[in-house]
């Protein structure tokens, strides 16, 4: 019996070749065709970036990351992106600290009086859709590509620094070496050639979550089809790309 | 110099209370950025008041029309300055006018700029000067005949009908100059009121406010450069002028006053997220700049000092002593306007968690010295100008060229 099966089913397998030779055949140009499509179609890709508080753990590794990816000066106040400590008491007191950005992680809290709720939460540009920053800036030096990143361009940008004014999230300063104003890009050198932003590729715990907006599958696509998703200050209609699950009320 | 810089707001550090954004430490519109608006509003109020005696037909002024026009000139010369100084790349700043973001408020400051500057101010003195300065090169000998002649640019025409068309293109300007003029400093307020992202700044009153306090700069500017002006040339200032004027000040005090608490008491009674942190920031930081200073130094006090001195029966060299005192407490309430809204509005966090510090340099381009050179500098300008365009009454020149 056993023959019998091995027998039939080699035929089977015989059988099958050239009709999946056909299917490949067929289908092959097709999905080349399908590739290029998405390729020709890369102006419509459009970033996004999705912040799961609750698997931030607060390491800093992000904060470093960014630091070396884009050489930015080391003193403690130029970020790209830092990252929050909240603590919210029983009485409803709000502690929130963010010693050196974070980048050398978080101490434990030296607080009175028992917290009932305590997390991190990763800052960075908001990459606006509706971005106030662009809108200011006097020379059009900053700009939003077509997919979707707001970047500054240092060799044009004059460092009257309305964008740093009109930012709502502290997201922007002022380069001391080039006196023009700075921003998280996305690492936009980085994704522009497949490659992650530098902070989610270093996240131990994979609490940021990178990708297309507009993609059907993409990693992101799917975190804010699972979760329930909040932006930061929405009412300023800003409509931010930077997305938070389980984000608490107390965070702006 | 960088090195200073970082050691600077590492020093910050320890001064903040609550949380801020780590890249909020740096203040990033400092005593330059208080110097614009304080003397772009300068600029609108003196001309506003130049036009009092125009368009209004408020006789009383006359002495003072030429002398605001100057002052109003000569401010708005140096008004680019403290904002060239402060930017990061100064050499750049011309692509404001060559590549303009239309969307940027910011951006239209060259085209308001160069349409008050060359359109109303320098237009309407042309004008307003052009008979005297063909009379005065006619009499003259030197240089000053030369640049007298050469600012009539040719144009000698002294005919009746010449001289009735100045009158009435000095008319027609300073009837399009009103709207610019309030085009001009409503703009600087706009600039302000527009960031949403500063609850301090956002406001649709900005604006109005900062129009309505220009005036009154203006106003109390030109009654102080009026009254020094008349005790240097031992002249007796004429009293029914320093009267309307000390009556123009009260008026536009009063509405800047009620504008300024309608502002306050909207803000308190809307109470939105912000009002914590704001009533904190009106408590301990600004509470010397914005309560004694602005409010009872710089409004309650020139505002019962004028009512008292205008409407009592002091004797004129009392009256006009109090005048000149209200109105340089306008000046210091004024600035301090500027300041509480400038410096202020970047004190406290955009977290709203936290207030942060100021600390003026002292030297460097953004430094107070810079910033008091940068006041003097007008004053140096309106000198010189007196002197090239004499704006006494008794300066203009006779109908008649005197004979040979």
């Amino acid at each position: 019996m056993p023959e019998d099966r091995s027998r039939r089913e080699f035929l089977i397998s015989v059988l099958q070749f050239p009709c999946s030779a056909a299917l490949v055949a067929v289908c092959g140009p097709l999905a080349t065709a399908a590739a290029a499509t998405e390729d020709e179609a890369s102006s419509e890709r459009y970033f996004g970036m999705g912040i799961q508080v609750d698997k931030c753990i607060g390491c800093g590794r992000c904060v470093r990351a960014c630091k070396t990816e884009n050489d930015l000066p080391e003193a403690p106040f130029y970020f790209r992106t830092w990252i929050e400590r909240y603590a919210i008491h029983a009485d409803g007191r709000v502690d929130v600290d963010s010693p050196e950005g974070g980048i050398n992680g978080f101490l434990p809290r030296e607080s009175e009086g028992e917290v009932v709720r305590s997390f991190f939460v990763p800052k960075l540009c908001n990459q606006c859709d509706n971005p106030p920053c662009v809108q200011v800036c006097p020379v059009g030096a900053t700009f939003k590509t077509d997919d979707g990143v707001i970047l500054v361009d240092s060799d044009y940008c004059i460092g009257c620094r309305y964008c740093i004014q009109a930012c709502p999230y502290g997201a922007r300063f002022l380069d001391p070496r080039t006196k023009t104003a700075d921003k998280c890009t996305f690492c936009y050198h980085r994704i522009t050639q497949g490659l992650l932003p530098a902070c989610v590729e270093v996240c131990p715990t994979g609490a940021r979550v990178f990708g297309e907006l507009k993609a059907d599958a993409s990693p992101l696509r799917r975190l804010m089809r699972m979760s329930r998703l909040q932006v930061l200050k929405p009412s300023l209609n800003t409509e931010p790309k930077v997305f938070y699950t389980e984000l608490d009320g107390e965070v702006r | 110099m960088a090195g200073e810089h970082l050691e600077r707001l590492e020093t910050l550090h320890d001064q903040i209370s609550g949380f801020i954004y780590p890249n909020e430490i740096e203040l990033h519109w400092g005593l330059l950025v208080v110097l614009y608006p304080y003397i772009t509003g300068l600029v609108a109020g003196a001309f506003i008041l130049a036009s009092l005696e125009k368009v209004f037909k408020v006789k009383e002024v006359e002495p003072t029309y030429r002398l605001s026009l100057l002052t109003a000139l000569a401010f708005l010369l140096v008004a680019p300055l403290p904002l060239l100084a402060h930017l990061g790349h100064p050499e750049r700043s011309f692509e404001i006018f060559l590549t303009p973001h239309f969307k940027s408020a910011m951006a239209m400051f060259g085209f308001v700029y160069a349409w008050y500057l060359m359109l109303v101010l320098l237009l309407e003195i042309w004008f307003e000067y052009r008979a005297d300065l063909v009379r005065w090169s006619q009499r003259e000998r030197g240089p000053r005949k030369l640049l007298h002649w050469l600012i009539t640019l040719g144009s000698r025409d002294l005919s009746p009908e010449a001289v009735a068309f100045d009158q009435k293109a000095v008319h027609a300007i300073t009837l399009i100059g009103i709207p610019s003029a309030f085009l001009l400093h409503g703009y600087v307020g706009f600039i302000f009121g527009s960031v949403k992202a500063n609850p301090w700044w956002s406001s649709v009153l900005m604006p109005i406010v900062f129009l309505f306090s220009a005036i009154v700069s203006g106003i109390s500017l030109v009654l102080i450069i009026y009254y020094v002006a008349t005790l240097v040339r031992r002249e007796t200032p004429d009293m029914a002028c320093l009267d309307k004027l000390a009556s123009f000040l009260l008026y536009a005090l009063i509405v800047d006053l009620s504008l300024e608490l309608l502002d306050f008491i909207h803000r308190l009674y809307e109470s939105e997220e912000s009002i914590g942190i704001l009533s904190e920031l009106i408590v301990s930081k600004l509470f010397i700049s914005l309560t004694i200073v602005q409010i009872i130094i710089g409004t309650v006090g020139p505002l019962l000092l004028l009512t008292f001195s205008r409407f009592s029966q002091l004797p004129p060299e009392l009256k006009r002593v109090a005048y000149f005192i209200a109105a340089l407490l306008v000046q210091v309430g004024i600035f301090s306007t500027r300041w509480n809204v400038v410096i202020g509005g970047q004190l406290f966090s955009k977290s709203l968690r936290g207030l942060t510090v100021y600390k003026p340099e002292l030297a460097g381009i953004e430094g107070l010295f810079t910033s008091i050179g940068l006041m003097i500098l007008p004053f140096v300008i309106l000198y010189v100008l007196v002197k090239v365009l004499p704006p006494w009454p008794q300066a203009a020149a006779p109908t008649a060229p005197p004979p040979d």
